[in-house]
């Protein structure tokens, strides 16, 4: 039992990363209608940018600073790359966003030499003693400020005039327009935000372990997190998120006990839980279902 | 057919024509003839990239089927080549070999059907979800696929010899004639090299041909129902489940025949190539070359396997910062990252229709020529 509560923590805190990082798949889903698989470059490149920052400014200022300069660059990729592609596709966007994906992270390696990069966090790998159970000081960091930023994302779209333009346009682009709504502004802000929800999550993927080349790979995992909540709901990514989190830590944990899985099924689990809810609810969780009209 | 009107069809058997035009069949026999000739001309290096590159597009034409022709995205593309690759090896591979396990039967016309029918048979135990899903959902679920597929070989060791120690892949023999050894061809002394390329080349052309006929038949006309509007393919009597299931039968076909040919050229393979990247670049051979066209896909697939060699052969001596060195920072391993990303980009943007629409308007402005329209 205990052995099981632990590894639900260890669940909830690696979850709460996903949530963070299929947040911003679907913020910018519900605005474009396209997946951005530009997502991982701009997680790597956030954590990439704590790691100098981290320096010279500590841990507190530098991730706000790399969030916001990620942001920057989501922003300067959606205005020169994805705005001419307006009306295209969605499919073709997407590749497109695989192109965008390619180059930053080609860039961005180059910042990544051979030597090991850390985000110089506060807590490590230290546990803390909670109702008995030994729970990991990151996990509980993870939580926390995943719930600050899913807060802080229901009041901005509750209660500010963006937010308020921003769920207009994710109903109907045209009829928002139509009522003055700026859908250029949309789009900018929709990237601009997943690029720091990435790059926030991107700097926990890394917290007690180091940054690497292949430290994107984690955000693939946000994937079948948002087919699961479904593409267009914001809830079902962070519940999404938390589910995928839990089984994965969960089969890590018990995995050894049934050999014929082989040592690593943790890893592949999210697909495979996808697949399965997939076949009963194609939309996911939670999402919409469309409506076809001929 | 008239001569003088290329475009002026008299019966609906010329307009539904494999070769619908006069040009066409000229065109062919000489891009033929010259594809012949090369082996004979061009030095044993290029050759084997020639080769890779043939056998690139016969994986690209499958991609293209299902993607291009009947608009199903499927980032799986490296799942399939991975079962063609293992069943081809196995297949082929040397009974008793402690590594990697194998059955000993190296005849090409029994292993390569093969590799292609367990890779269409995936296909179609995949198509349910194809027939459930659409869209962006299909290309995650797919791209599942390859991480799921990735997995089961990384533990496997039996088959597929160990990370990082890889297997040996298919053995390219024919009723015992050999293709990876020099020797004689019809009666000429050839390298090891020109019979590689000599026998990729006509695998292509016939991977590529059977493409083209299926793309003119009921089944091509189905396809394209089906990517233009799904719902309006059905209204009209499409069977739409049955159509999703024999594209990704037959892409997964043309994957898993690809797969078991393409590593006969390097000799051996291992687990790790079958990733996310692979897809991409089958993908990005599609896009890039033209989606929807059989000459489309081949095109890519040669921009794609050519560049590597441009960019590290040229490059340095226009380019001379630009190291070759992959310790050293900017060089051609980070280039070819870049501008194979920015490719894929600047195509999209610029020219959706790939190589091919840039054929179309080359061909456009002579035709009215000297006329601008």
């Amino acid at each position: 039992m205990r052995t099981f509560l632990e590894a639900c923590t260890r669940g909830l805190g690696q979850g709460s990363v996903y949530a963070l990082l299929a947040l911003g798949f679907v913020i910018i889903y519900k605005a474009t209608r396209v997946i951005s698989f530009a997502q991982p470059a701009f997680m790597l490149v956030g954590a990439v940018l704590v790691t100098y920052l981290v320096g010279p400014l500590g841990f507190w200022v530098a991730v706000p600073l790399a969030a916001v300069a990620t942001a920057g660059l989501a922003l300067g990729v959606e205005r020169a790359v994805v705005r001419p592609m307006v009306g295209k596709p969605a499919f073709v966007v997407a590749i497109l966003t695989l192109g965008v994906d390619q180059v930053v992270r080609v860039v961005t390696n180059g910042f990544l030499p051979s030597d090991v990069r850390h985000v110089g966090d506060p807590w490590g790998l230290r546990t803390v003693l909670i109702a008995g159970l030994s729970v990991q000081e990151r996990h509980i960091a993870m939580l926390i400020a995943t719930a600050a930023l899913v807060l802080a994302l229901f009041a901005f779209f509750r209660y500010t005039r963006m937010g308020l333009a921003m769920r207009a346009a994710s109903y109907d682009q045209e009829a928002a327009l139509a009522q003055g709504v700026s859908v250029g502004a949309v789009f900018a802000v929709s990237w601009a935000m997943a690029g720091a929800l990435a790059a926030v999550a991107g700097v926990f993927s890394a917290v007690g372990g180091s940054v690497d080349q292949l430290l994107w790979i984690i955000t693939l995992t946000a994937l079948p997190v948002i087919i699961l909540g479904g593409l267009d709901s914001l809830p079902g990514a962070v519940l999404g998120g938390l589910i995928v989190g839990l089984v994965q830590e969960i089969t890590a944990t018990y995995q050894s006990n049934i050999g014929w899985l082989g040592s690593n099924f943790s890893y592949i689990t999210p697909y495979v839980v996808m697949m399965l809810v997939l076949l009963v609810r194609p939309y996911g969780l939670f999402g919409t279902r469309e409506v076809e009209r001929v | 057919m008239s001569v003088g009107r290329p475009l002026l069809h008299t019966s609906y058997a010329s307009d539904m024509a494999l070769f619908n035009t006069g040009t066409k069949k000229v065109a062919f026999a000489a891009l033929l003839g010259v594809g012949l000739a090369l082996p004979f001309v061009l030095t044993d290096d290029i050759l084997l990239q020639l080769a890779s590159a043939c056998v690139a597009a016969i994986g690209a034409i499958g991609l293209n089927l299902v993607t291009g022709y009947a608009g199903q995205v499927s980032l799986g593309h490296a799942f399939f080549l991975a079962i063609g690759a293992y069943t081809g090896a196995y297949l082929s591979g040397d009974r008793g070999d402690f590594r990697a396990m194998g059955l000993g039967v190296d005849n090409m016309l029994v292993w390569l059907p093969a590799a292609g029918l367990v890779a269409g048979l995936a296909g179609v135990l995949v198509a349910p979800l194809a027939t459930r899903l659409r869209g962006l959902y299909l290309a995650i679920v797919t791209l599942g696929l390859v991480f799921v597929g990735e997995y089961i070989l990384t533990e496997w060791n039996g088959m597929t010899g160990g990370l990082g120690q890889g297997r040996r892949a298919a053995k390219l023999s024919l009723f015992g004639y050999r293709f990876d050894t020099d020797g004689p061809l019809l009666g000429l002394e050839v390298t090891r090299a020109q019979k590689l390329l000599l026998l990729m080349l006509v695998l292509l052309v016939i991977f590529a041909i059977a493409a083209r006929n299926l793309a003119r038949s009921k089944v091509g006309r189905a396809f394209s129902a089906v990517r233009d509007r799904d719902i309006a393919a059905g209204v009209i009597g499409v069977n739409l489940a049955r159509y999703k299931t024999i594209a990704f039968g037959i892409s997964s076909f043309y994957a898993g025949c690809a797969g078991a040919l393409l590593y006969t050229i390097n000799g051996r393979f291992d687990a790790g190539q079958f990733n996310l990247a692979l897809s991409v670049l089958f993908i990005a051979m599609v896009l890039v070359g033209g989606a929807g066209t059989v000459s489309g896909a081949i095109l890519g697939a040669f921009f794609f396997t050519l560049l590597p060699r441009f960019t590290r052969d040229v490059i340095p001596t226009v380019a001379p910062f630009v190291s070759t060195s992959s310790t050293e920072q900017f060089n051609v391993f980070q280039l070819e990252g870049i501008l194979y990303g920015a490719l894929v980009i600047v195509f999209l943007i610029f020219e959706p229709r790939g190589l091919f629409g840039i054929w179309i308007r080359v061909r456009n402005y002579w035709k009215a020529w000297p006329f601008s329209y």
